[in-house]
């Protein structure tokens, strides 16, 4: 291929591919394309929606027992009262009162996926990058990894590694992060495989600049809009997987107010009717992941717009 | 055709023993001490010491190796650590048991999700198109065990319409079983609703927008035919791999809906495992679920593969 002519297409890119300390303006640009995908977000009513209940779970999590109406832990009264005018969500098997641990149920999972999304996407994202940049024998080697990884349930292993390692809050963010982390590095890899064949990598490549450099200057500010999709749908699955794992007994641990865990504490008792301290957090669970999901199916039409 | 089968079962094979590569790390790399980690922190040394001598864990951890990857040819997972029988018949068992289960719960979510799809695809962009597609985004997105609790007080405890526990009584005929694994099985369709559904929208709105559905359409085929003869065959494509790759899926959220539903199979028994820090049971477990995958995703590929013939070339070249 003629360098100049490649060179020239570089240049007929719009600013915003282009290094942000070639062109001043495309700083400026960039900003407002970010204000003008916010305005576009703030207009649908999913995002609303879900951003609203988020708001809601974080405002319990961060005030938890001084806005809850009894003491989530110790304020006991009859055991498995049904839902009052008291007790709006009833009472639990030893008569703490479920709206309040509910409220403050969402703080130990608000805590642990985050940081396991975060963690999953942050060594997804380096392996995709370096996979979908150098191709070869590398990228060859970490896919089949990538795709034995793919081949077990998420659940199924994180059971296994944690009856190994032990539960604690540390370890769940571990083990769920690196099981993401392949699952991440396929989508980042995907997008780096077709940015690389655009012209500007080719005419960086031109000017002199380096692999790392070109995939930390030049390719990564351009997946990073697939990559913030990511992390919101990981989050998600991150609020999934703890809440399932706390479910099962390995996850999140007593004394812990934590949702998937009451459940697990009280499922038992439906049966005989008892099924309000089950119930709720079970609704608590589903209304954040929903949420999540509205929100991340809400960045990922805007970006595509 | 067979090159392209011969391929695969070579690629299948080296994920096969990269997925018992990783498998061994975690139940043999990650605790140094394997018999401290299945007593705990307070049983004595000497018991500790008598356990790794007794399960071979004493051992230089690449003789352990060795000894896995023989295990996984020849098919020999060890002995269970609680009661000292080979734990492959008991894991076949259980998968046997949960996979009643996950078919009754594939039964009714792949019809309802193809035609849901399909239904959306057709009137894109419209009320229905955007409701279909809000639905199985938030089906999906909510835990198996969340779905199964709210089903059991709704439908089992306020309305009383089904059993809540999904164990049929000795001897029941098969409507009777399937009346009591109609619950879990719901709770699980529920979620694998909105992954299928969205995979055949798309599938079919590409499919929509090719010039030779325009040809077929303007050489006067009805839509119907047009819908039976050139859209589903292609359309569908995505959506049968999908449905491979939730079928391994599937026995991971199993595990939850059957402690909800105290249910017998695969999830009991890993559960149980897990409780008893059974490691030959579980590795076993898990390794029986990658096959499982990688059998479900093979056949998969195949039948893609026959169903469209540029697929099975450009995978031949």
């Amino acid at each position: 291929m003629d360098p100049s002519a490649s060179i020239a297409a570089g240049q007929g890119l719009p600013p915003a591919e282009l290094p942000v300390e070639a062109i001043p303006s495309s700083r400026a640009q960039r900003a407002s394309a970010r204000r003008e995908r916010l305005a576009l977000l703030v207009k649908r009513p999913a995002f609303l929606i879900g951003a609203g209940v988020m708001v809601f779970w974080i405002v319990c999590a961060v005030l938890g027992a001084r806005i809850t109406p009894y003491d989530p832990f110790n304020g006991f009264s009859l055991g498995r009262q049904p839902p009052s005018a008291q007790h709006l969500f009833g009472t639990d098997r030893i008569g703490r009162d479920v709206l309040s641990r509910v409220m403050v149920g969402s703080r130990d999972v608000l805590i642990v996926a985050p940081l396991a999304a975060l963690l999953g996407v942050f060594i997804g994202t380096l392996l995709g990058l370096v996979m979908g940049f150098y191709r070869g024998i590398v990228d060859d080697i970490l896919s089949r990894i990538v795709e034995a990884f793919l081949a077990l349930p998420v659940i199924l292993v994180a059971l296994l590694t944690l009856v190994v390692l032990g539960s604690s809050s540390l370890v769940v963010i571990f083990v769920v992060g690196i099981l993401f982390a392949p699952i991440v590095a396929r989508t980042v890899r995907s997008a780096v495989l077709s940015e690389r064949q655009l012209d500007y990598v080719e005419a960086a490549r031109l000017r002199g600049e380096s692999g790392p450099f070109i995939l930390a200057r030049e390719i990564f500010p351009n997946v990073l809009g697939p990559t913030i999709v990511e992390l919101t749908v990981r989050f998600g699955y991150a609020i999934f997987t703890v809440a399932t794992l706390s479910f099962l007994g390995v996850g999140l641990q007593p004394p812990s107010p934590d949702w998937g865990l009451s459940v697990s504490q009280e499922y038992t008792n439906m049966i005989s009717g008892i099924w309000w301290p089950t119930f709720f957090p079970a609704l608590a669970i589903a209304s954040t992941v929903i949420a999540i999901n509205l929100i991340a199916d809400s960045l990922q039409s805007v970006m595509n717009e | 055709m067979v090159r392209y089968l011969l391929r695969r079962l070579v690629l299948g094979l080296i994920t096969l023993w990269l997925l018992a590569t990783i498998v061994f790390a975690i139940t043999n790399i990650l605790p140094t001490d394997v018999g401290r980690t299945i007593l705990g922190p307070f049983a004595p040394p000497e018991t500790v010491a008598a356990l790794n001598e007794r399960l071979g864990t004493n051992r230089p951890i690449p003789v352990r190796y060795a000894d896995s990857i023989v295990g996984l040819v020849t098919l020999n997972f060890g002995d269970s650590f609680v009661n000292g029988q080979a734990v492959l018949p008991q894991v076949l068992g259980a998968v046997g048991r949960s996979a009643k289960l996950a078919a009754l719960a594939l039964l009714i979510t792949i019809p309802l999700s193809i035609a849901a799809g399909l239904y959306a695809a057709r009137r894109r962009d419209q009320f229905a198109d955007r409701a279909i597609v809000l639905a199985g985004v938030t089906l999906s997105s909510i835990p198996e065990f969340v779905t199964g609790t709210i089903l059991v007080v709704v439908v089992g405890v306020q309305l009383k319409l089904l059993p809540v526990l999904a164990t049929a009584p000795e001897n029941a005929d098969l409507p009777t079983q399937i009346r009591f694994l109609l619950l879990p099985a719901v709770a699980m369709a529920i979620v694998y609703f909105g992954y299928i559904a969205r995979m055949t929208r798309a599938g079919t709105i590409d499919v929509l927008q090719s010039d030779y559905i325009r040809t077929a359409t303007m050489k006067g085929l009805t839509t119907l035919q047009t819908m039976r003869r050139h859209v589903l065959r292609n359309a569908l494509v995505p959506t049968i791999a999908v449905i491979a790759v939730q079928i391994g899926y599937l026995f991971g959220g199993i595990i939850a809906v059957e402690k909800i539903f105290n249910y017998n199979g695969m999830g009991a028994t890993m559960l149980y495992a897990a409780q008893r820090k059974d490691l030959p049971m579980l590795t076993a477990g898990v390794i029986v679920i990658g096959i499982v995958y990688m059998v479900a995703t093979l056949v998969a590929d195949l039948i893609i593969a026959w169903m469209n013939p540029r697929i099975r070339l450009e995978a031949e070249r």
